[in-house]
């Protein structure tokens, strides 16, 4: 995904804390997902979920499986 | 007791006290609301073998008084470690110390509601009447959100009342809800899970007893590795581990696996009630908050800024602080003399005037730099520009195994450790907090800055070249900014290892910061800073300043005799008395048990090319090594010298002179200060922590005498071989 692209949460991977943690936070499948940028210095991200902007790690990030919309 | 209505609870408000705990996820506005109810009238509550600490204040709910705890911010109650089971502990009742809440009050953030909810809804189930205040309807409406009060609150089972905790708008009717919840019947609105998930905690509540909250079986069966498990573990043994899992395995098989069931039905439950409650437009205004992200979060311009606003906050604690610090060092010299003046001479009132007031002046000149911080990082907290900066800074940190959190904290310890200790709390992750705390007193404070001017202005300004100074302050700060990240690393490696945090950070909209609030936060810093570690430090510069004029004999009364006739005598006889007087103090210094522990250990120091003079004022530096400089004075027979002047003129002090002139006791002819000794001593002093304010806020934040025992270990070794290997090998290539 670049920056300013939008895409629907297929699948959340891996560890069962992190992926608690990720859907707690709203990180849900079959929702939309949008990649707001990232820092600075390429890691972490910024990413916009309905109402909550959040900043992951690109580890983290990994875990969740997009699918991207046009 | 119970109260049916609040008729009852009225008339019966002489004897009754309610119980109101605060739950909300962070950035909703919750410690402001706190404050709009209970005001500063609050103390703060611990708990054996945690790093949290909630607040708790008083107020009164239709003439029922109420003790509100305002619970720490988060986002779930599924708890994973102690710190995180302190919140579940106390809303269920089993917090030894507190009485059970009679009501939990939810604060939710209306421009967020779906999220915000997720943790609503896991109040409801802790069997305890719940109160929804919903905040920041403002910012809702700005975003053209509507919500139906009336709705949401009939589908919730529960009041839901409207708030602006900033304007302290709805707080009446807060305040009578939650009257009128206490004694009121429980929530029976709730989540439905699959039914498959509810016949796995039925099975579990008969395997480990019907005394466990129900609220504690669904964590159990949820949270993978989380507290919950570990806790019951050690009651039930083994066989626990094996019937979770293969309770997991039957909801994975039946299509609802664990942790994602909790999620998808919390959710699930919410999106049907906010689509019946919320009304929202289609398409989502961009509003400020998003424009301004993207120039704060810019690649160029939120370096940036980023960099000018770290430069605002580290040189106003600088520059600000300076004249405040000057004042109360001032008016500690003025009431020093003063009780001097009144109180005859002697020990007693050397001890009032250069123990007692000296050390409340050491623990109060802190408070300058403390103040000026905190208030910056409320400010920043409050406006949501701290989200971004740990945004910002992340990657940096992720490098010496921390996160974008402790890079504030690292940073304000430039100025002083103690605020940067303090600062640590917004890291959540207890290793990173730690490493963090352990390695902030290794960067350059602002109290090493004079034993850097004198021994620069007095060996490494004469005669080098010009830009000399300048790189040896530079590598005495950069010794600090280069080891703590080492440090850091080092330790998240060994002692501090685990895995990796996750990194969840919310970025909150940005909002104006509110005055209340950010004095509140000042207030409150102070006030812990002062209370806890005041004392502490109080205790050790007594202890130390005994240690170093004891035992006494006549010294005392010899000294002011002298003192006495050098004020009454004028030109050569003035000085020739003041001279005795000044030789004597030495002498005092020499035989007291500091002195003689110094001269006792001086083959330990002689490595560094150091006399017992320097060790006993590296000694003495221990509580604070502010003092080094006054104490040099004494040592090199010129009373103590004022750090302030040090600062201005450096090397060209009195004392200054008097360091260049000095020599070995047993080679007269040998000069005591080299630049190797010079850098030696500058090189301890950067590394060693020497600071009793440090130690006794890593003592307060870290809940265990074990961290300030580790640091203060680990800094004086370190200090010790760094000074070895610069006076070795500088003697070695200047030879």
């Amino acid at each position: 995904m670049t920056a300013g692209q939008r895409g629907q949460i297929l699948a959340l991977t891996g560890d069962p804390v992190l992926v608690g943690r990720l859907m707690e936070m709203g990180v849900l499948e079959g929702d939309e997902i949008e990649l707001i940028g990232f820092a600075p210095l390429g890691d972490p991200l910024e990413i916009r979920l309905g109402d909550s902007r959040l900043s992951l790690r690109r580890r983290e990030a990994a875990h969740v499986e997009v699918q991207l919309l046009s | 007791m119970t109260v049916s209505t609040s008729s009852s609870a009225a008339s019966s408000a002489t004897t009754r006290r309610l119980t109101v705990a605060l739950l909300g996820n962070p950035n909703t506005g919750k410690t402001t609301l706190f404050n709009a109810l209970c005001g500063l009238n609050h103390r703060v509550g611990n708990y054996p073998g945690v790093t949290v600490e909630s607040r708790k204040g008083q107020l009164t709910c239709d003439g029922i008084a109420v003790e509100l705890i305002d619970l720490p911010g988060t986002y779930s109650l599924a708890p994973r470690s102690p710190d995180e089971m302190v919140a579940v502990d106390i809303i269920l009742g089993q917090q030894a110390g507190e009485s059970r809440p009679d009501v939990v009050v939810c604060i939710v953030d209306a421009s967020n509601l779906d999220r915000n909810l997720y943790l609503t809804t896991q109040a409801l189930e802790l069997g305890v009447p719940v109160v929804v205040a919903l905040n920041m309807i403002d910012i809702a409406e700005e975003q053209g959100i509507q919500i139906d009060r009336a709705t949401l609150s009939q589908r919730l089972g529960v009041p839901v009342i409207a708030i602006q905790a900033n304007r302290k708008r709805g707080l009446a009717e807060l305040r009578s809800a939650i009257a009128e919840a206490a004694g009121s019947g429980l929530p029976t609105n709730r989540v439905t899970f699959p039914a498959a998930f509810d016949r796995e905690v039925e099975r579990l509540t008969d395997a480990v007893g019907a005394e466990v909250p129900p609220f504690l079986v669904r964590r159990l069966l949820l949270d993978v590795g989380g507290y919950t498990e570990r806790r019951l573990s050690e009651r039930q043994g083994p066989i626990l581990g094996q019937l979770l899992a293969q309770a997991r395995q039957r909801l994975a098989e039946a299509g609802c696996p664990v942790p994602a069931v909790e999620a998808r039905s919390r959710y699930g439950w919410i999106r049907e009630i906010t689509a019946a409650a919320v009304q929202r437009p289609a398409q989502r205004p961009v509003s400020w908050s998003d424009r301004l992200d993207r120039v704060l979060t810019h690649r160029l311009w939120g370096t940036l800024i980023f960099l000018v606003v770290m430069f605002l906050v580290f040189q106003s604690i600088y520059t600000w602080a300076r004249p405040l610090m000057k004042l109360i060092d001032e008016g500690k010299t003025l009431l020093a003399e003063s009780v001097a003046a009144t109180l005859p001479a002697g020990p007693f009132t050397n001890l009032l005037v250069e123990g007692v007031i000296g050390g409340v002046g050491a623990v109060v000149i802190f408070l300058p730099q403390i103040l000026i911080l905190f208030a910056f990082i409320a400010v920043l907290e409050d406006c949501g520009y701290m989200a971004r900066a740990a945004f910002l800074m992340d990657r940096l940190m992720s490098r010496c195994g921390l996160s974008g959190k402790s890079f504030i904290p690292l940073l304000s310890s430039v100025a002083c450790a103690v605020p940067g200790i303090l600062a640590t709390r917004v890291i959540e992750d207890r290793r990173d907090r730690f490493a963090t705390i352990l390695v902030a007193p290794l960067m350059s404070c602002s109290a090493r800055l004079p034993v850097y001017i004198l021994l620069i202005g007095a060996f490494l300004t004469a005669g080098q070249p010009w830009w000399v100074p300048g790189v040896t302050m530079f590598a005495m700060y950069s010794l600090g900014l280069v080891l703590a990240p080492l440090v850091a690393l080092l330790l998240k490696r060994t002692l501090l290892r685990g895995e990796t945090p996750i990194f969840i950070l919310e970025m909150p909209a940005y909002k104006w910061p509110s005055l209340i609030g950010v004095l509140h936060r000042v207030y409150d810093s102070a006030t812990a800073f002062l209370v806890r570690a005041g004392t502490m430090i109080l205790a050790s510069m007594i202890l130390v300043w005994v240690l170093l004029n004891f035992p006494a004999g006549d010294y005392h009364t010899r000294i002011a005799e002298l003192d006495e006739q050098a004020k009454q005598a004028e030109g050569q006889e003035k000085e020739e008395k003041e001279q005795l007087s000044h030789q004597l103090q030495l002498e005092l210094k020499r035989q007291s048990y500091l002195g003689q522990l110094g001269q006792a250990i001086e083959p330990v120091v002689r490595p560094l090319g150091w006399d017992w003079r320097i060790g006993v004022a590296a000694l003495a530096s221990f509580p604070a090594r502010e003092v080094v400089v006054s104490t040099l004075g004494v040592l090199f027979e010129l009373g103590p010298a004022d750090t302030e002047e040090v600062v201005e003129k450096g090397g060209e002090t009195e004392l200054g002179k008097a360091i260049q002139a000095a020599r070995w006791h047993d080679d007269p002819n040998r000069p005591l200060f080299t630049v190797p000794t010079a850098l030696s001593l500058m090189v301890f002093f950067a590394l060693c922590c020497q600071c009793v304010s440090t130690l006794a806020v890593i003592r307060r934040e870290t809940r265990s005498w074990v961290w300030p025992a580790f640091t203060f270990v680990y800094m004086t070794t370190l200090a010790y071989v760094a000074a070895l290997i610069v006076y070795q090998v500088g003697t070695w290539l200047g030879s």
